[in-house]
């Protein structure tokens, strides 16, 4: 029996006890996933995004499956920060649970009054901030998609929150050229990034012949969009090795995170595998350190880029060759 | 709780598909009203969220069963059809808000349009053991829509079946036969399931007659278990205020007067959050 493989991670100094997470928007506030399982045993819950006001969020259809993955135009849907601090915050601060706390805006100033809102609260382990929001400043331009006004919330969001609590910048993939934003929040100020929100997409319905959603576009989420998480995992680290990353996008079982991994990912998040299955998360660490265990690896930190390594260079850790690592 | 469960029969019931699948832990714990959700097409699905489907029946046999009840409408559905004894489902439940149940053994109208009905049946045997009075109105487009008609016969004192057709029973809808059995059966209580439309009608009804009325609303959903807000409508709390609530997790059950049927797929100017309502809005 081989030694168990250690799977803590690091979020800059923030140590996780293992890298697997839920991804923002996808696990509410924790207490519909708390029915399930202990989420202690999460690496950390995140949260979905909170705002300032409540919002009631996008009309009905707001999803769609689609090959191999499902679209949402939910729209944020949230009680707002006065609820989230009073009672969705203090339940899990109370049970001990790491939490990273999403936030979103539609100005900057927004988003630093949400940072302001969180910065002494108790029971936030990072705070990531979904750049993902349309700037109501700039013509409803998404936040992600222009590497200087996502800087400069980031450089805003990190002024404001303590220095012992990281800010994660999150990222959407369907921009030009994803190192360039990833760069900007770096240079501002981000401890780590996460990766990727999801892509534009859109399914017609071929009996009413409409936009299958109401808001016509919506986030593409699921497998479909796993390939599309491993490039800009992949891209990133490679341009900036040492920035901690959350690899997100379509992982549904522990190959899938490994992947992300491998690429460049020290943690990963779980979204739409959430909705298929309550305890994804837990499965993916289970099937993600069985997967190492049977590499070889006794750290999951030994991992973290190794696709990176020239081809042909020693597969050090490679030491026993099982039957899936070739399919 | 999460439970695989093994299929233990199939049958085709007119239009409608049903499954008798041994589901322990959750049959034992299913409530009438509850719904399970079930995850379609394999290991290596390329569909990814779950199907909320209907319970009809459960039974204690083989540790516990329950009876689904469904309508063929796309790829993962039609993967359900295709189920046979002994293979095995992933379930998820029970799921979701009960039927409240009256404490005194009063007279309540059941209302099923379409395959909606199926979820009466656990409530109607229920509401039998508490010496309530059931009656039944179930109705749908034609004939071989209208679900569990010969149930209904041998459960309830009096079954009215409506059909868009006139293929069985009275021509018309649920709603054109209710009044006159609110009336007939002195009814003090009226619950129902069905497309959101005949709910909005049967609500309208009932609140004609003053009496509360109960509905189970079907909305598309990804998760079943409140996490992916996609399911939501608008429905008016104790507090006078509308809050878009998840059919999943406030729901499947909601007061029919509390729903705001008129504004199903939008969100009300007036909506707690909503654009425009001194929200500013990002995202
Ligand atoms: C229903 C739904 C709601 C989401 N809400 C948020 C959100 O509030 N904030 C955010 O940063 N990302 C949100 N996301 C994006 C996810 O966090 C994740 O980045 C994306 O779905 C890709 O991962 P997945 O394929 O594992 O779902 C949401 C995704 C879905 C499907």
């Amino acid at each position: 029996m081989a030694v168990a493989v250690d799977m803590r991670t690091f979020l800059a100094h923030v140590e996780l006890a293992n890298p697997v997470t839920t991804a923002a928007g996808c696990a509410s506030a924790g207490r519909e996933l708390a029915q399930f399982f202990d989420l202690h045993r999460l690496g950390a819950l995140t949260t979905r995004s909170v705002t300032m006001a409540p919002r009631a969020g996008r009309p009905t259809p707001r999803m769609a499956e689609t090959p191999s993955g499902m679209l949402n135009a939910v729209g944020l849907q949230g009680p707002g920060i006065d609820v989230f601090l009073e009672r969705e915050l203090p339940w899990l601060a109370q049970r001990g649970i790491r939490t990273i706390v999403s936030i979103g805006g539609g100005s900057v100033a927004e988003y630093s009054e949400l940072a302001r809102r969180l910065a002494d609260a108790p029971g936030v382990t990072a705070l990531e901030v979904n750049l993902s929001c349309p700037n109501m400043e700039d013509r409803g331009r998404v936040f992600a998609r222009e590497g200087g006004t996502a800087a400069e919330v980031i450089a805003s969001v990190r002024s404001i929150m303590r220095y012992d609590v990281p800010v994660v910048a999150k990222l959407a993939p369907d921009v030009a050229d994803i190192v360039a934003v990833a760069r900007s929040c770096v240079d501002a100020g981000a401890d780590a990034l996460c990766m990727i929100n999801n892509p534009l997409g859109m399914a017609i319905d071929t009996e009413t012949l409409r936009p299958s959603l109401a808001a016509v576009t919506g986030g593409l989420s699921g497998p479909a969009i796993l390939p599309l998480a491993v490039r800009c995992v992949w891209q990133v680290h490679a341009a900036l090795p040492g920035v901690p990353l959350i690899g997100v996008g379509g992982v549904m079982t522990g190959r899938d995170a490994f992947q992300l991994v491998l690429a460049g990912a020290c943690a990963v998040g779980v979204g739409t595998a959430l909705f298929n299955d309550p305890y994804a998360c837990l499965r993916i660490e289970r099937e993600l350190e069985d997967l190492l265990q049977a590499r070889g690896f006794q750290r999951l930190a030994d991992a973290v880029g190794l696709a990176h390594r020239p081809p042909g260079g020693a597969a050090r850790h490679l030491l026993v060759d099982t039957e899936e690592s070739t399919s | 709780m999460q439970v695989t469960g093994t299929v233990l029969t199939t049958r085709r019931v007119d239009a409608y598909h049903a499954l008798t699948v041994v589901a322990p832990g959750i049959a034992e714990r299913h409530r009438p009203g509850h719904f399970v959700s079930v995850a379609v097409g394999g290991a290596h699905s390329s569909m990814v969220t779950r199907r909320a489907l209907t319970v009809h029946d459960v039974k204690a046999d083989y540790g516990g069963t329950v009876e689904l009840v469904f309508t063929v409408r796309g790829p993962g559905t039609a993967w359900l059809a295709e189920r046979r004894a002994r293979d095995t489902l992933d379930l998820v439940g029970p799921l979701g808000r009960p039927f409240p149940l009256p404490r005194d053994p009063v007279h309540c109208v059941l209302v099923g349009a379409e395959y909606g009905s199926a979820v009466l049946f656990p409530l109607a045997d229920m509401l039998l053991e508490r010496g309530c009075r059931v009656d039944f109105v179930l109705g749908a487009a034609s004939a071989d829509r209208v679900f569990g008609a010969m149930r209904a016969r041998r459960l309830a004192e009096t079954t009215t079946l409506t059909t868009e057709d006139g293929s069985l029973g009275l021509r018309g809808r649920v709603t054109d036969a209710l009044p006159s059995v609110i009336a007939d059966t002195r009814a003090d209580a009226v619950y129902a399931c069905g497309p959101m439309e005949s709910l909005r009608a049967v609500t309208a009804v009932a609140m004609e007659f003053d009496i509360p009325v109960q509905v189970a609303v079907e909305e598309s959903m990804a998760c079943g278990i409140g996490v992916c807000m996609t399911c939501v409508l608008p429905v008016i709390g104790d507090d006078g205020a509308t809050r878009m609530v998840r059919a999943c997790a406030e729901g499947p059950v909601f007061r029919g007067e509390r729903v705001r049927f008129e504004d199903v797929g939008t969100i009300p100017f007036d909506a707690l959050g909503a654009p425009g309502g001194g929200a500013r809005h990002a995202g």
